[in-house]
């Protein structure tokens, strides 16, 4: 198996709060990697600091044999890692289609002179933004909705379009932060078999998830993280008979629940 | 084009073409209309134009862009600024106008991304203050820059500035066709005026349905969503300020040459407040929605001045409000109202990113 | 060394009036997370009310002492603010409570320009005469120091309403409800605080204090005209800024603080910069510290954070 992501001790603070403290683990390429924990964890915090959001106090990633950046978000995305976030942030005033087109910008190059002239290459690179993006919509089943405004969809179309919007920057690693939250029983099915489609299209996954059964029943490996440190990492079957993980969950984790 | 077109009432919907051709009619024979009301007339029409020059480029940072540029007037100064040095008596410099607009173009440009470096990490309101205290300063510069060095001639601003002169052919001249007929300068301002809008509204149509334009959306929406997506938001934040101030500082070229004076005066606080006021009326974010306002709240004014003092004068016997004090209480309801009952404009967008012909064959309609 | 000393009483006196106008920005902003651009203008509107009131006292009883006369005229001007405010709130701002960020922004300013149109309308274009009813004529504490009472006026004045504010907001119910708005409205409804009530209260506060403030920089001048509160306004914004918004404490040190450095900068400007910038670039220091706060230091002096609100 050749690995994709390492994170190597990984530590952050928030004033005297420690989110994240020695974090280390290793996301191989083609599986669905789980990250789950209690509420405060520091789950959404990893993929801050994975993705540039954030600046790691301590430790680094790296990613394909190579440090990732810290702290600038467009050039992590730019070696390959994508993400959606917790509650849905979509483009809101621009159509589906235009959401994941904006998503294709770091793979395409058109300057301003290109556009003023409309050149051949400015003219190609629109034609194949607008197309590539119609495919992954028609990926993620919405492409009926293509010239509706984002903020129009429904919860479970907008969920959708946020992971095609992170398709569209062509990624290695797809990183979903919470993507059943608020689903229902059907949605979350089929959100399953989007995941499932993915991966098959070699697209290495990770995935933070409150839905004990989704991850369990979708991840190869499963990490668990308890009061920023990982107390965990295993094949799921492993992780549910683990003493700590159990502990963590029933004990401390569950006063933090909302 | 398609916008404006559209955006005409009954018309715009219903036959596109006509309305198409309704705008294009309409650019061409207004100022022979207003001629027939006097050159006055012609002299507003000639200001609308640049002010419509000058809600275009707020309105792409604005309105595309979604940062608050309260001293947008400023890039306007430097432009005006610019072609008194170039081409004015004031140093005895007299560049030709092809010299002179592109430099304005990138002293603006420049300025615009001074401007923005620092600024680019502040959220919406304190961008709008930070802005404003800008053009400010540049105007209390060009105020005091007469001394201990006369730069800018302070309050009393510079005179006898170059006329356009484009290929031989001086436009501050009336052309003499006949005995009787000539062509008053006014109009040949006009028409280039109206060259230099439409070559804009073409430049910023394409820029919005470009990777550039839908970054700026993305970004306006939602600034954090938009860097996760890998878009470079300081990179694009600064490209807007650029192309607006370009556009303030082209405007501003121009705006000298017609005039043939600069002045602080012209680029006081309230100037940018206007212009904001035309890009809000009409609607941010959207071409048609900047074009129309401007030319409403560059007009009006000017048709309230000349009813105002007349009816004023019938009805109470003396003038009650001057016409300047009819602009600014016309400008500040505008923006209050407009905020209050009609938030997205007179032509609320709908706006365009993407053109969806590339997806004709899969069978995807508008 | 006198001049050294002139310059810190100048710079307290006008930072002192910038404190005052600061705090009824910092109040509303910590509590909507609203610039009200509008806030100077009251400033301009509370002196140039009081103006009318003192002509129109000077009319009707000429032989009224000074500061009887000066008092009535706070006492109209003062509440004509609150009203001002209040109306101001109701209709322009509140409406727009939940709409998109720029959208109360851009209110802001088309009500600024508003009230200087009105204001414009009402008392003209020119710029008037202030009575100065406290005496002007400088007295000298230390030998080529000069201070004027109204200048001392000015600094013990502001001094009690400062004193005032911070009391009411640390030791009444209104203050802690108002403080409890601030951190959040929501949870501060479910409290039982009528939140809608409490932010027009601190809109009407402010514009008291923006009155006194406009009264007594007319006084200390002489003149008032419609435009006479943009400048101040801006300047107290920037004080609130650079003490750190929403701090009540940060507002009064900002003010004090750009009033000095604004006292010094206009003295020593020609020095430092060797004779080419001189006085007039005065303005210019408000700006630039503005500035210079908000990338360096966003938070402010004793600011704790500034949310996303956004």
């Amino acid at each position: 198996m050749i690995t994709l992501l390492e994170a190597r001790n990984i530590g952050k603070r928030f004033g005297g709060l420690q989110a994240l403290s020695d974090v280390s683990l290793t996301i191989r390429k083609g599986e669905v990697y789980g990250l789950i924990g209690p509420n405060g964890a520091g789950k959404t915090t990893f993929f801050n600091v994975l993705t540039g959001a954030y600046t790691p106090d301590g430790g680094e990633f790296v990613f394909n044999g190579a440090v990732l950046p810290s702290g600038k978000p467009h050039l992590v995305v730019a070696q390959g890692v994508a993400r959606t976030f917790q509650n849905i942030r979509l483009f809101r005033e621009l159509t589906a289609l235009e959401n994941v087109m904006a998503g294709h910008h770091i793979r395409t190059s058109a300057g301003v002179w290109g556009i003023l002239t409309q050149n051949k290459h400015t003219v190609e690179e629109e034609r194949l933004t607008t197309e590539r993006a119609y495919e992954l919509l028609r990926y993620v089943g919405i492409e009926r909705f293509a010239t509706a405004t984002a903020k129009n969809l429904s919860y479970g179309d907008q969920r959708r379009l946020e992971i095609a919007r992170a398709l569209a920057t062509e990624p290695q690693l797809l990183a979903l932060d919470e993507p059943a939250a608020g689903m229902n029983a059907t949605e979350t099915v089929h959100l399953k078999a989007l995941i499932e489609q993915i991966r098959g299209d070699g697209i290495t996954v990770l995935l933070i998830e409150h839905d004990v059964k989704l991850v369990m029943g979708l991840c190869d490996r499963v990490a668990v993280l308890d009061f920023g440190r990982k107390i965990a990492e295993d094949v799921p079957a492993e992780v549910q008979k683990n003493e700590a993980v159990i502990g963590a969950y029933l004990g401390g984790g569950q006063k933090h629940a909302h | 084009m398609n916008e404006l077109a559209l955006a005409i009432p009954w018309l715009g919907k219903r036959n596109p073409l006509a309305a198409r051709w309704l705008v294009i009619a309409i650019a061409i024979a207004a100022p022979l209309v207003a001629m027939a009301f006097g050159r006055t007339w012609v002299r507003v029409l000639d200001f609308a134009l640049l002010y419509i020059l000058l809600a275009l480029g707020l309105n792409l940072v604005v309105g595309f862009a979604g940062l608050l540029d309260l001293g947008y007037i400023a890039f306007y100064a430097v432009g005006a600024y610019t072609a008194a040095f170039l081409a004015s008596p004031h140093f005895d410099v007299h560049l030709p106008i092809w010299i002179v607009l592109p430099l304005a173009a990138c002293f603006a440009a420049t300025a615009g991304i001074t401007l923005g470096f620092p600024v680019l990490r502040l959220r919406g309101d304190y961008l709008a203050i930070v802005t404003l205290g800008f053009g400010e300063i540049v105007r209390i510069f060009m105020n005091n820059l007469n001394y201990p060095i006369n730069i800018t001639n302070g309050p009393q601003g510079i005179n006898a500035l170059d006329p356009v002169v484009l290929f031989g052919w001086d436009l501050s001249r009336n052309i003499q066709v006949t005995e009787e007929l000539s062509i008053n300068s006014l109009f040949l301002y006009y028409y280039f005026f109206l060259l230099c809008v439409v070559g804009s509204i073409i430049f910023i149509q394409r820029l919005q349905i470009s990777r550039v334009g839908r970054a700026w959306a993305a970004m306006r929406d939602d600034e954090l969503a938009a860097k996760a997506i890998g878009i470079n938001t300081r990179n694009m934040k600064l490209l807007a300020f650029a192309l607006g101030a370009t556009f303030g500082g082209v405007s501003g070229v121009l705006f000298g040459t017609f005039q043939g004076f600069v002045s602080p005066e012209s680029f006081s606080l309230m100037e940018s407040i206007a212009v904001l006021t035309m890009v809000v009326f009409g609607g941010m974010g959207n071409i048609a929605g900047a074009i129309v306002g401007a030319i409403i709240l560059s007009a009006l004014p000017e048709i309230l001045r000349h009813l105002a003092v007349p009816v004023q004068q019938a009805l109470f016997g003396h003038v009650l409000l001057d016409p300047e004090v009819l602009r600014m209480l016309l400008l500040s309801l505008a923006m209050i109202l407009m905020m209050l009952l009609r938030p997205s404009g007179l032509i609320p967008a709908s706006a365009k990113y993407s053109h969806i012909r590339y997806l004709k064959a899969k069978g995807v309609t508008e | 060394m006198e001049i050294f000393l002139q310059q810190i009483v100048n710079g307290l006196v006008v930072g002192s009036v910038y404190a005052l106008v600061a705090l009824g920005y910092t109040m509303v902003y910590g509590i909507l997370g609203l610039i009200n651009f509008a806030h100077g203008d009251l400033v301009m509107v509370g002196a140039l009310t009081a103006l009318q009131t003192m002509m129109f006292l000077m009319g009707v009883a000429p032989g009224m002492s000074p500061i009887a006369m000066l008092s009535l005229s706070l006492l109209v001007a003062i509440p004509v603010c609150m009203l001002l405010a209040f109306t101001m709130e109701r209709l322009a701002y509140r409406p727009l409570r939940n709409a998109p960020r720029l959208a109360p922004l851009i209110t802001a300013i088309g009500v600024s320009f508003l009230l200087q149109t009105l204001a414009m309308i009402i008392w003209g274009r020119n710029y008037h005469t202030f009575p100065q009813l406290i005496s002007t004529t400088p007295i000298q504490p230390i030998e080529g120091v000069f201070i004027t009472p109204i200048q001392i006026t000015i600094i013990v004045v502001s001094a009690l309403m400062m004193a005032g504010l911070v009391l009411l907001v640390t030791k009444t119910k209104l203050g802690r409800a108002m403080r409890a708005t601030a951190e959040n409205h929501r949870v501060a409804a479910l409290m039982g605080v009528d939140t809608n009530m409490i932010i027009a209260l601190t809109f009407v506060i402010g514009a008291a204090l923006a009155a006194v403030a406009g009264v007594m920089f007319a006084s200390n001048y002489g003149i008032a005209h419609y435009g006479m509160g943009f400048m101040p306004g801006l300047k107290a914004f920037t004080a609130a800024v650079l003490g750190g918004i929403g701090n009540l404490g940060g507002a009064m040190l900002g003010g004090i603080v750009l009033g000095l450095v604004e006292s010094f900068g206009a003295g020593y400007i020609e020095h430092l910069t060797f004779g080419f910038l001189n006085s007039s670039y005065q303005d210019i220091f408000a700006f630039m510290i503005l500035g210079l706060v908000l990338i360096f230091k966003p938070t402010g002096l004793l600011g704790e954070r500034v949310s996303d609100r956004a």
